[in-house]
């Protein structure tokens, strides 16, 4: 489903990503972890095309993300992606920022997009939030929102960028249980986290990056019996201590 | 002090000197608005371009605000009213000095030209539009540069983010110091006098060249602009009002 090759990425001479290769097959969910500055944001950014990259390849659904002949906004359409500062639309209701790309990208009437829409809003448990506005929200309810927003959009996959690393500690939960309920539908999920309980709970691999280098990369239960490298040993450890 | 005077027969344009001042108001109002126009049009274009992540836009927006915000309004005046009928093909400077219709059924129109309307809507207009572009600029870097990733994450193209995501909070952020614009223009629309335009300010100097009341002509200007000055701030703060978005407090810029 998603295909990563070698990908390298400059910002300037600066090297963020070096030669990562990883994938995420359909169905699966992989945990992306690391150190701050590790190049996470930017290696989950690089798979809908939001950073690009200079060296390897990127293949979602098998088509390339790194080609100028791919249409961008039609192959992101079909990724959702939630970030860490939820980025819902401030001037838009909550009921506008669930339908707007539904009716400007894909084409759907009002009436649909509202349906669907309200149908996802009721599934976050927020359908009584419907007409007030993104800034009349609290932190969780506002991710749990912008989750329902790319839902909307019927995605074949999901990307989260650290989606409850902004949040109130008592707000954590209501955003993970959402996303544990996605993942055991069988969504196809790549989740920047340090949330190890979720991975634990749900992730099938884990991949651990470190100086724009991907460390590990293995099944979840390798991962947290016995993990290779000592940078991922002494993550770990700083983590859950504390 | 003699008020009075105001009210008495002027001697050209069939009305009372208090007429010449309406005349002149509806000239500078005239003026400003039209001016406004293409501040605002011109200004929003250069604002986002001086953000697209294209070099070439980026660039050109740069150097237009640069060029018209360097150069003194007034020889800005002169460049348009005198120089530029020189510098392009002779059949067309002479149309615009000489052939471009009078509009003579509105008031005071017949003493000027719709060239001299027209130079100075043009000159006050652009000079603003580079004013104008800094602030859409500034007000679309205020916000989180994660808006645009989002809107492009969901699938819209970058002009559909500009319209239906970006542009709609900036303008909103903007508000303030565009009404400090509006009103620049507005004042400065005075400037338009030096290339014969009869608005406010010169109908003021002409009654008080004709009565020598000049305390009470220059007063009462005075007096109309300040009132269509806080006519302004008023509207505009109802408008902010109106488009106020529910629970929004303003986020520090960056990501
Ligand atoms: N636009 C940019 N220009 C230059 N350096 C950047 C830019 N964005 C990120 N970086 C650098 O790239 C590295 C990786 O960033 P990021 O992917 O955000 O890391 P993470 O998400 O793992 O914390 C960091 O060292 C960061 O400073
Ligand atoms: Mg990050």
């Amino acid at each position: 489903m998603i295909d990563l090759r070698a990908v390298s990425k400059w910002f300037g001479t600066f090297q963020v990503l070096k030669d990562c290769t990883t994938r995420v097959a359909k169905g699966e969910v992989v945990v992306v972890c690391g150190p701050s500055g590790s190049g996470k944001s930017t290696l989950i950014k690089a798979v809908n095309g939001l950073e690009p990259f200079q060296k390897g390849e990127i293949f979602v659904n098998g088509i390339s993300v790194g080609d100028p002949r791919t249409n961008l906004p039609k192959l992101r359409a079909h990724i959702g992606m939630v970030f860490q500062n939820f980025e819902l639309f401030p001037h838009m209701s909550i009921t506008a920022n669930l339908t707007l790309a539904q009716v400007k990208v894909l084409g759907r009437s009002r009436e649909e997009a509202e349906a669907k829409g309200l149908k996802l809003l009721d599934r976050v448990g927020l359908l009584s939030q419907k007409d007030k506005f993104p800034g009349q929200l609290s932190g969780g309810q506002q991710q749990r929102v912008a989750i329902a927003r790319a839902l909307s959009m019927d995605p074949i996959a999901m990307l989260f960028d650290e989606p409850t690393s902004a949040l109130d500690p008592e707000m954590i939960n209501e955003v993970l249980d959402v996303m544990v309920e996605l993942a055991r539908e069988g969504m196809t999920m790549m989740v920047v986290t340090h949330e190890m309980g979720f991975a634990r709970k749900v992730a099938h691999r884990v991949v651990f990056m470190d100086h724009g280098q991907i460390v590990e990369d293995c099944p979840k239960d390798d991962f947290f019996g016995s993990p290779r490298s000592e940078r991922a040993q002494a993550f770990l450890s700083k983590i859950l201590h504390h | 002090m003699d008020w009075k005077v105001l009210l008495e027969q002027a001697p050209s344009g069939g009305m009372t000197y208090l007429g010449w001042l309406a005349s002149g108001l509806f000239w500078t109002l005239a003026v400003s608005a039209c001016a406004w126009v293409i501040a605002f049009a011109v200004g929003s274009v250069v604002g986002v371009a001086r953000t697209v992540p294209l070099a070439a836009a980026r660039l050109a927006a740069t150097a237009y605000v640069e060029l018209f915000r360097n150069i003194p309004l007034l020889v800005q005046m002169f460049l348009w009213y005198f120089v530029m009928p020189e510098v392009i093909p002779k059949d067309w400077g002479d149309w615009l000095k000489q052939d471009m219709p009078n509009l003579l059924t509105l008031p005071f129109a017949a003493q000027f030209s719709l060239w001299e309307f027209t130079a100075a809507v043009l000159c006050l207009g652009l000079y603003t539009a580079s004013r104008v572009a800094e602030q859409v600029r500034s007000g679309i870097q205020s916000l989180p540069r994660g808006q645009t990733s989002a809107g492009l994450a969901i699938g819209l193209t970058l002009p559909q983010v500009y319209r239906h995501v970006t542009l709609p909070m900036a303008y909103r952020i903007i508000i303030p110091p565009m009404t400090s614009e509006f009103l620049t223009i507005f004042k400065n629309s005075s400037t338009a006098l030096t290339i014969g335009v009869l608005e406010l300010t010169a109908q003021s100097r002409q009654i008080s060249e004709y009565t020598f009341k000049t305390f009470e002509a220059f007063t009462a200007a005075t007096l109309i602009y300040i009132a269509i000055t806080m006519t302004v701030i008023f509207a505009m703060r109802a408008l902010e009002k109106r488009v106020a978005v529910p629970g929004y407090i303003a986020q520090g810029g960056g990501h």
